[in-house]
């Protein structure tokens, strides 16, 4: 697979080790009511679709950037890579 | 028909003329007492066992394809209890008892091959760990012997023993360990429960489950809807696929793990060896291939087929502990996607949902578990509680804390 770094251009995917379901970005909030079930929930269940999935993969043999990589499970084929902290920024997120 | 020397002599002597079609190809029955989703080893295991030791009638295996064109037709062979946690232990020796007894309950030959399984150490820190995990074997009645690097050469002269990154200082064997025919796997458990009764029902999609005031009345199928009183899914890797039709989330990711095997050889590799500093397994196996595998390709997949990164991984550590592989050409690699859980270790559970059972998050080691894991999903879906020998493979250890984490890697499946 090649990934199509956003700063860098098209990568090799062996340069990246993959962490998994980009809704990793959302880390719940600890100090809500409902913290316990929100971080079971976040650390445990994955919806894990055969299709569409948006992924985190972290450039460790290159700028060691995270990404957000859009990836069809099925097939392989990667439709869109953004810089991971551009997505958290776009969610509200400071950094 | 049941199978025997005198058959065999018979059939040869009057033109191989008497053998029948070894399961039934039925059409669907409208209502079953109870349906298992899934015609791989563990589907087709648990409904003979139902059959068998829990006296239940009524049973149908719903398959999507053909039986035995999972996992259970694509792994590497591999059996064995060399598990360290409570948790798993007692379990994977009763799925190897069963195994040693396996081809007399079901009648049929599965080649079931105890020619052990060595795990190689290469460092001190190593062998501590294996020692201790031969002392947890031992301590729930499994053999385990510490060899040294001198006994390792006796039966396996090849090795690189002297490799100056990881040489080879001894290693973990479990004589009892070995490999098995798996599609015969498939094909004895099948028969066996088809000669019960059991309807196995090919090219039979579930789509979706009938659900009304929190209880399962029954399947949607390609077939049409099926009732059943109680629904057991055993999908491998298409787990979480199958469960979100039911709008549940599973503590699971489906990863792709690939398998090799090179031209036939004359015998070289008397049993199962496993290199301990990289991702690297092999056996050889009757045909003569080197049958071969390492690591997950790392990321989630839904094809059953991975990527180069890997294959030059496998090739390299091959390379490293047996050089001599170098000389033999690989003929032929496939994929399996793995139902790969949290903590690497299996869910057998009810469901929240009435009448709905689960069983999976195999990972990559679900072949050997095949026998007691359709004995202890049988349990449940008949008796309604675990299994003495399953109690902890439950879907609320994550959330209380209590994961079976053999390998120490938290909550990230393609590190398991
Ligand atoms: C390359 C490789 C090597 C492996 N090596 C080993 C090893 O050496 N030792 C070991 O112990 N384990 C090994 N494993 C793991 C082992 O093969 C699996 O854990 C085990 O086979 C999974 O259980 P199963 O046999 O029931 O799965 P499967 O055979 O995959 O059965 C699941 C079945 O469910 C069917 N299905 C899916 N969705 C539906 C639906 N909606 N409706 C109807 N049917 C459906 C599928 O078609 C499939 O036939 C390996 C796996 C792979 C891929």
């Amino acid at each position: 697979m090649i990934i199509n770094h956003p700063l860098l251009g098209p990568r090799d995917a062996a340069e990246f080790t993959y962490l998994g379901d980009a809704s990793l970005i959302n880390r719940p909030d600890w100090q809500s009511e409902t913290a316990a079930q929100d971080f079971y929930e976040y650390g445990y269940l994955r919806s894990n679709p055969a299709g569409i999935h948006r992924e985190l993969w972290f450039h460790e043999a290159g700028d060691r950037s995270w990404l957000v990589v859009t990836r069809n499970t099925v097939t392989h084929e990667i439709s869109n890579v953004e810089m991971a902290r551009d997505v958290a920024r776009t969610q509200g997120r400071s950094k | 028909m049941r199978y025997s020397g005198f058959q065999v002599i018979k059939e040869a002597l009057t033109g191989h003329k008497g053998w029948k079609p070894v399961w039934r190809d039925p059409e669907p029955q409208s209502h079953y007492d109870i349906i298992i989703i899934g015609g791989g080893g563990h589907g087709l295991a648990t409904a003979y066992y139902l059959a068998k030791e829990f006296g239940e009638k009524k049973i149908a295996v719903l398959e999507k394809g053909w039986i035995g064109g999972g996992n259970v037709g694509r792994n590497t062979t591999i059996i064995r209890s060399n598990y360290l946690l409570d948790g798993n232990e007692p379990f994977y020796e009763m799925s190897l008892k069963l195994w040693e007894g396996l081809e007399q309950d079901f009648n049929y030959n599965a080649m079931v091959s105890q020619r052990g399984i060595l795990n190689l150490i290469h460092s001190d820190a190593q062998r501590d760990a294996f020692t201790r995990r031969g002392n947890a074997m031992m301590l729930n009645g499994a053999d385990a012997e510490m060899l040294s690097t001198e006994q390792i050469l006796d039966r396996y002269p090849f090795l690189n023993v002297n490799d100056a990154r990881f040489p080879i200082k001894g290693g973990l064997a479990q004589h009892r360990g070995g490999t098995v025919r798996h599609d015969a796997v498939a094909w004895g458990y099948a028969r066996g429960a088809d000669m019960r009764g059991v309807d196995i029902i090919q090219n039979c999609e579930v789509t979706g489950f009938r659900l009304e005031n929190g209880k399962c009345l029954g399947v949607e199928t390609s077939r049409g809807f099926i009732g059943a009183n109680k629904v057991g899914c055993a999908v491998a890797g298409s787990s979480s696929r199958l469960m979100s039709k039911a709008d549940m989330q599973l503590p699971m990711e489906s990863h792709v793990l690939q398998a090799f095997v090179s031209e036939g050889l004359k015998p070289v590799i008397p049993g199962v060896i496993t290199f301990g500093a990289g991702h690297f397994y092999c056996s050889q196996s009757d045909k003569g291939g080197l049958v071969f595998g390492g690591d997950l390709d790392g990321y989630n997949s839904y094809a059953q087929r991975g990527n180069m990164p890997v294959v030059e991984d496998v090739c390299e550590s091959g390379m490293a502990l047996m050089p001599m592989l170098g000389r033999a050409r690989l003929l032929r690699m496939w994929g399996g996607i793995m139902d790969m859980s949290m903590d690497g270790s299996p869910i057998i559970d009810k469901t929240h949902i009435d009448g709905l059972y689960f069983n999976g998050g195999w990972c990559y080691g679900g072949f050997k578990a095949t026998p007691a894991s359709g004995f202890c999903f049988a349990h449940l879906l008949s008796r309604d509680a675990p299994h003495p020998n399953a109690t902890e493979f439950r879907f609320d250890r994550f959330s209380r804390g209590l994961m079976i984490d053999e390998k120490g890697m938290g909550n990230q499946p393609n590190l398991h």
